[in-house]
């Protein structure tokens, strides 16, 4: 048993911290915003300081970290609110090469995530699926020795940028079978590839896909394209659990954030922070971001797991806390600041925002709460 | 980072197993399983069990009768005992007044009394609540007045648990009514037997007996049952109710809570299936799995931080660590009313007695009804917030 993070888990924390603080502060990701919905010299910097090789094995010019070192960066991200595509591309784009991708794909594409010069978007919400991984109507026929892919796809964050779209298609059987379910990498500027781009409500940015008999070639299926299922469960586990620590970060932040305003702000003569009701309603703030951050750790610890079942267990378990310890920390938050609150101005708006659709993306905490409960649970 | 047990955690927590296996008295596991009454004598003879194997004060340093084990081993046999289940070592000597007796108490008092409590020659029970002083405890009135050779102690103390069994008090009394109300307080330690004390039962909505008021009437102490110093009795009791870290969310307590929900459940029809598959009965019993799974870890972090940065002084992440596994404790206790339903109802008149008049399902009504106290008694859920609020938070 060891909570404490390594010698070389310190300095990748301290050199993220030390990036974000230098170029990250709320004015200057506004601008990063409102110019092409995320920055490419941030991207840069990210690459420069090896974050986008993390998890990549050395023999793929790597770095072969595991899933602390995720967690380590993805609560950094969550502080500072970061758009990047991290997640699409090096954690979704980078868990389907690592754990699915053929030599070929690995060499095609690992090298050029790591420099930052490509990024990934991950097409696999449709219309009716809601959170559920195999519910897939997008279909991908054989045609010669490549495949036809038709089908619509929706919020895919990066979706207009990336270079490369993770796309989950049908290959056999009905809309919810949980074989017949494939996997392939398309290039996102294929013919036949419609998009509808737009902002999301946190200030990321997505895009509704259409897929009219996109062509593809024999190399774009990772994994096996008849059941590729249990590689998709096990990059989106690796997904919800970064996002928790995503969650992690920003529940953290907007705490100390409401602590400071609560020992700043006056009213009636005094800091609001001294009133009792509100000192109570800080408290409980703490006792479910810990309660959360106990839950990320064990997902991260949960993710390297050789049994699934265990994984999507612990998993699962984890987004229902990070859920509900997000909704209310946003919310008291929010609460808290009073007016202020309410503002586009303010920052503590923005992490409410962010953690409310983190709640929503792979599952909230009502889906992930039936697994828990059909299962046999944790005890 | 690992958040696994190490490979000689593990062993180790199988040599408690096998240990409980053999030692635990079945009649006891039972009744602690139903949440029956236990006699004092197959407490004490259990824990003499404990303390002949020299587990009975663990946690304690080596030179005082401790075994050297880390904060995780600890966290690990209190754990175990609270799974198995078995009576834990009891608090009043082992947790509280031990530690403050160790840290502060001088060489006469750390030899004769640390083995007594050691063996439960002694049992001993709290004095710091009075009718007055609940949460404001600093307004306590019952007093002590120095006269030759003797402290004469006045006044009263109340929820006294388990002063019918006890053999010393440990009591915060008034010496100085000039100074600030934290700072004229000393602490004392008292012999229950002294002429003038008078412990009187007080019933709890469950039916049972378990505190009590305790009255002083010129009670007269030897000044050397004097605990450090004069009139620094207040920061002992800081130091007291801080100290209890490892276990204080009762993680085990829980889990075995659960389990027992569980097969409970398992065997009780509604809707003319069992009851553990009701989607929305299993849906609260997930999330109460997740809480607990949380709160174990959160504690975990507490006991493996201490081990690694020694525990100098009071956490005052016990405080989260309290509000939450009260909370957990309570909602297990919800949920076993849930699963019983309609035959909570039954009233056993006579829980104290050994005869088993009664089916013991009589037991999960008076078990939810006098888990309440959890959010109550060492420092309120509200009093935990505000140590929060003022020590972590800073505000």
């Amino acid at each position: 048993m060891e909570f404490e993070l390594s010698e070389e888990q310190r300095l990748l924390k301290e050199s993220v911290d030390g990036l974000l603080t230098e170029a990250y502060d709320f004015e200057q990701r506004k601008k990063y915003m409102k110019k092409a919905s995320w920055s490419k010299a941030i991207w840069g910097h990210l690459a420069a300081q090896g974050l986008l090789g993390l998890p990549f094995v050395e023999s793929d010019g790597g770095f072969g970290a595991g899933a602390v070192e995720i967690m380590i960066v993805m609560e950094a991200f969550g502080r500072a609110l970061v758009l990047e595509p991290y997640l699409a591309t090096v954690v979704i784009g980078g868990g389907f090469l690592r754990h699915g991708g053929s030599t070929g794909q690995k060499t095609g594409h690992i090298p050029s995530i790591i420099d930052g010069s490509k990024t990934f978007a991950f097409a696999q919400l449709e219309k009716n699926s809601r959170y559920d991984l195999h519910d897939v109507t997008t279909s991908a026929k054989r045609k010669g020795k490549g495949w036809v892919i038709d089908g619509e796809k929706f919020v895919v964050i990066n979706g207009e940028n990336a270079d490369t779209l993770v796309v989950t298609a049908r290959t056999n059987g009905e809309r919810r079978d949980r074989s017949g379910i494939g996997v392939f990498l398309v290039p996102a500027d294929a013919k036949g590839i419609f998009k509808n781009a737009y902002p999301v409500q946190d200030g990321l940015h997505a895009a509704d896909l259409t897929f009219t008999g996109v062509e593809v070639g024999p190399d774009a299926a990772v994994g096996d394209p008849e059941n590729a299922l249990p590689l998709i469960e096990r990059v989106v586990d690796e997904a919800r659990t970064a996002l928790c620590a995503e969650a992690v970060g920003a529940m953290d932040e907007s705490l100390k954030t409401t602590v400071e305003y609560l020992k700043t702000r006056k009213q009636f003569g005094v800091t609001i922070g001294s009133f009792q009701s509100l000192q109570h309603r800080a408290a409980n703030m703490l006792v479910a971001l810990e309660q959360a951050r106990s839950m990320s750790m064990f997902a991260t610890m949960a993710i390297e797991s050789e049994d699934p079942a265990e994984r999507a267990n612990a998993v699962a378990a984890a987004k229902v806390q990070i859920s509900r310890s997000g909704k209310f920390i946003g919310q008291q938050s929010i609460q808290l600041h009073g007016g202020i609150g309410m503002t586009m101005e303010a920052k503590i708006g923005h992490y409410f925002k962010r953690l409310t659709m983190i709640e929503n993306t792979f599952g909230d905490a009502e889906y992930h709460l039936r697994r828990v409960s059909e299962s046999d649970a944790l005890i | 980072m690992d958040l696994a047990f190490t490979k000689e955690e593990q062993e180790f927590r199988e040599e408690i197993r096998r240990f409980l296996r053999s030692n635990v008295p079945p009649q006891l596991r039972r009744k602690m399983i139903e949440g029956r009454h236990t006699s004092k004598d197959e407490l004490v003879t259990w824990w003499r069990i404990l303390n002949k194997k020299g587990w009975g004060v663990s946690h304690w340093p080596r030179e005082y009768g401790g075994t050297g084990w880390t904060p995780v081993q600890n966290y690990i046999f209190k754990e175990e005992l609270q799974m198995f289940p078995a009576p834990t070592p009891l608090a009043f000597g082992v947790n509280m007044v031990g530690p403050v007796i160790y840290t502060f108490g001088n060489e006469a008092q750390k030899k004769y009394h640390l083995p007594r409590i050691a063996n439960v020659d002694d049992w001993w029970c709290q004095g710091f609540s009075e009718p007055g002083a609940g949460s404001d405890l600093a307004s306590l009135k019952t007093n002590a007045k120095r006269k030759g050779d003797k402290w004469i102690i006045n006044g009263q103390k109340t929820w006294t648990t388990l002063a019918q069994y006890a053999d010393m008090i440990f009591c915060l009394c008034r010496t100085d009514r000039t100074a600030k109300k934290q700072t004229g307080i000393s602490f004392l330690l008292v012999d229950l037997k002294t002429k003038g004390i008078t412990v009187r039962p007080i019933q709890t909505i469950d039916g049972g007996h378990e505190i009590n008021e305790v009255f002083f009437d010129d009670v007269e102490v030897p000044v050397e049952n004097l605990l450090g110093e004069e009139n620094k009795g207040w920061d002992y009791a800081k130091f007291l109710l801080g100290n209890e870290r490892a276990g204080i969310a009762r993680v085990g307590v829980s889990k075995e809570r659960i389990r027992f929900i569980k097969t409970l459940a398992s065997n009780v029809e509604s809707c003319g299936r069992p009851m553990i598959d009701d989607p929305s009965f299993r849906e609260k019993l997930a999330t109460c799995e997740i809480e607990l799974k949380a709160l174990e870890l959160t504690q975990l972090r507490v006991v493996a931080n201490e081990g690694k940065h020694g525990k100098d002084k009071p956490n005052p992440a016990s405080s989260m660590l309290k509000i939450k596994g009260s909370e957990i404790q309570q909602i297990t206790t919800e949920l076993l009313m849930e699963v019983i339903g309609p035959f909570a109802a039954p009233y056993d008149e006579h829980p104290d007695s050994s005869v088993e008049s009664m089916e013991w399902t009589a037991q999960i009504a008076p078990s939810y009804f006098n888990n309440r106290k959890l959010s109550i008694y060492g420092g309120s859920d509200e009093i935990q917030r505000n140590i929060i609020a003022k020590i972590v938070l800073g505000l």
